[in-house]
């Protein structure tokens, strides 16, 4: 079912900088709607290295990635911003009115006065084996998620990986596939002890085939595979497979950033300095993504940067109306906005 | 000190070590194809090479966290490794190793 939302801002990527530039919007009276491609806020520091510490956070000593996500969720709750997560911002196209209308994979459409382009090093997706022709397999035989249980039914299922999607996966497609086999290159799980012991469960009831290795090779044709090819300790082994779920994590892709018609620069987007606006008014690019000269990638750089984008942003949403430069210690009208007054 | 590098062209690069460094960062900062996501946290393994194999016990084995993120990449071979986990020393003086596929900047 296509959707339609209309709102002042549309923050592409829920990473730290977008997540701050949403309280620094908020202060402003703006609204703000994230999109995101991964299923939860935090971008980097969520995916790459929730529990390694961060030590450049101004005030905090220490702090996770994970941490720093929380923090910044709590700051921004008083301006109730709302998260898309698990979709994939296709396109954006300036309207004659000089707002915007952005398109995502999940066939929602957004109407916005400005856009945050908060894009990081680019967009979170599947680590698609190294087999060759894989690409012509990709959301007919071979998925990267399961979107839909019932692809699955009554399928002879190959599962690789050894993490928590991979053996999630194993236990609750296990009831209604034909034959499953997982594929992992060692006898060591990096998954919940307790889905390992499950899987180990349904492997002594003949219920899934577990077989160390590596997916080497695809065979079938139209989009469909016949049989999957693994090179295993004891020589090649060919299992018959009608769907193919490979979960190797996630990697960083520029995506479809790149097609926006925006000045880039070496895989980055141009803006000025002033209000990080890209070539195109109206649509702004903070945090890692951007480039000016002297950039940093750094969180401390795109947290400024969101200060800067939010004053630019009140002019265009609410064009004509004085904005007074105030201090959240000191003025009663902003802890009003935070709920603290 | 020196380390010899295959690119996944095939073609071999000898590159000036630097004490100290990791050898992903010597690769990377040689511009050859690799992508080293996460910048040597130990978090993306898009830095995996194949060290030659007169070369792997000078290198050590992979810990236990290596092995688990070598888990998310399909090319592994017994003489994998995370060149961000093997620094550079006088003893890997004319390491040799081979980028694999799954470290290009574009896979
Ligand atoms: C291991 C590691 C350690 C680090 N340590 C530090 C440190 O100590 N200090 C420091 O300051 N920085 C550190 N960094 C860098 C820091 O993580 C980045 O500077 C920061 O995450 C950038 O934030 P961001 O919000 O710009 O982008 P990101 O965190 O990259 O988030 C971007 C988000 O946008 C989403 N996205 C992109 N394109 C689209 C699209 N088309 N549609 C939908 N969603 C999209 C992505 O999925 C992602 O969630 C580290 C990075 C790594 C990998
Ligand atoms: S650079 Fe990421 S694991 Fe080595």
């Amino acid at each position: 079912m296509s959707t339609e939302i209309t709102t002042d801002v549309v923050v592409i990527g829920a990473g730290p900088c977008g997540l701050f530039a949403a309280f620094e919007l908020g202060l402003l009276d703006i609204k703000c709607h994230f999109i995101d491609i991964l299923d939860r806020p935090g971008g980097q520091c969520a995916e790459l290295y929730p529990e390694k510490p961060i030590y450049d956070i101004p005030a905090f000593p220490v702090v996770t990635g994970q941490e720093l996500t929380d923090n910044l969720m709590t700051q921004i709750a008083p301006f109730s911003p709302e998260f898309h997560f698990s979709r994939m911002v296709n396109s954006i196209e300036k309207l004659e009115d000089g707002s915007f209308k952005l398109v995502t994979d999940a066939d929602e459409t957004f109407f916005a006065k400005v856009v945050v382009i908060a894009a990081g090093g680019g967009s979170f997706q599947p680590k698609r084996p190294p087999v060759e022709g894989i690409e012509q397999y990709e959301n007919k035989s071979v998925f990267y998620a399961v979107r839909r249980i019932e692809d699955f039914r009554d399928q002879d299922v190959v599962i690789v990986g050894g993490g928590d999607s991979a053996l999630d996966w194993t236990l609750n497609l296990a009831p209604i596939v034909r034959t499953l086999t997982l594929v992992h290159r060692r006898d060591a799980f990096k998954a919940a002890p307790a889905s390992v012991n499950k899987m180990k469960e349904l492997v002594a009831e003949g219920k899934v085939n577990f077989q160390l290795g590596q997916i080497a090779k695809l065979d079938g044709e139209d989009g469909q595979i016949n049989h999957v090819h693994l090179t295993t300790a004891a020589g090649d082994l060919s299992i018959p497979a009608t769907r193919l779920l490979p979960f190797f994590g996630l990697t960083m892709k520029l995506g479809p950033v790149a097609d926006w018609g925006l000045e880039l620069n070496d895989n980055t987007i141009v803006v000025d300095t002033e209000k990080f606006e890209t070539s195109v008014p109206g649509i702004f690019a903070i945090g890692d993504i951007n480039h000016y000269p002297g950039k940093l990638k750094l969180i401390l750089s795109g947290f400024h940067e969101a200060a800067l984008m939010a004053q630019a942003a009140k002019s265009i949403v609410s064009p004509g109306e004085r904005v007074v430069f105030q201090y959240t210690t000191s003025s009663t009208k902003l802890q009003k906005k935070l709920g603290v007054a | 000190m020196k380390i010899n590098v295959t690119d996944q062209a095939g073609e071999v690069h000898e590159l000036e070590g630097l004490e100290g460094w990791r050898v992903m960062e010597v690769i990377r900062d040689w511009g050859l194809n690799i992508k080293a996501e996460c910048g040597g946290a130990l978090s993306c393994a898009t830095c995996h090479c194949y060290v030659d194999s007169d070369w792997l016990d000078a290198v050590g084995a992979p810990s236990e966290e290596e092995e688990d993120m070598l888990d998310s990449v399909g090319d592994v071979k017994p003489n994998s490794r995370l060149s961000c986990q093997i620094l550079c020393s006088d003893d890997l003086d004319g390491l040799k190793l081979t980028l694999a596929p799954s470290a290009a900047k574009d896979s």
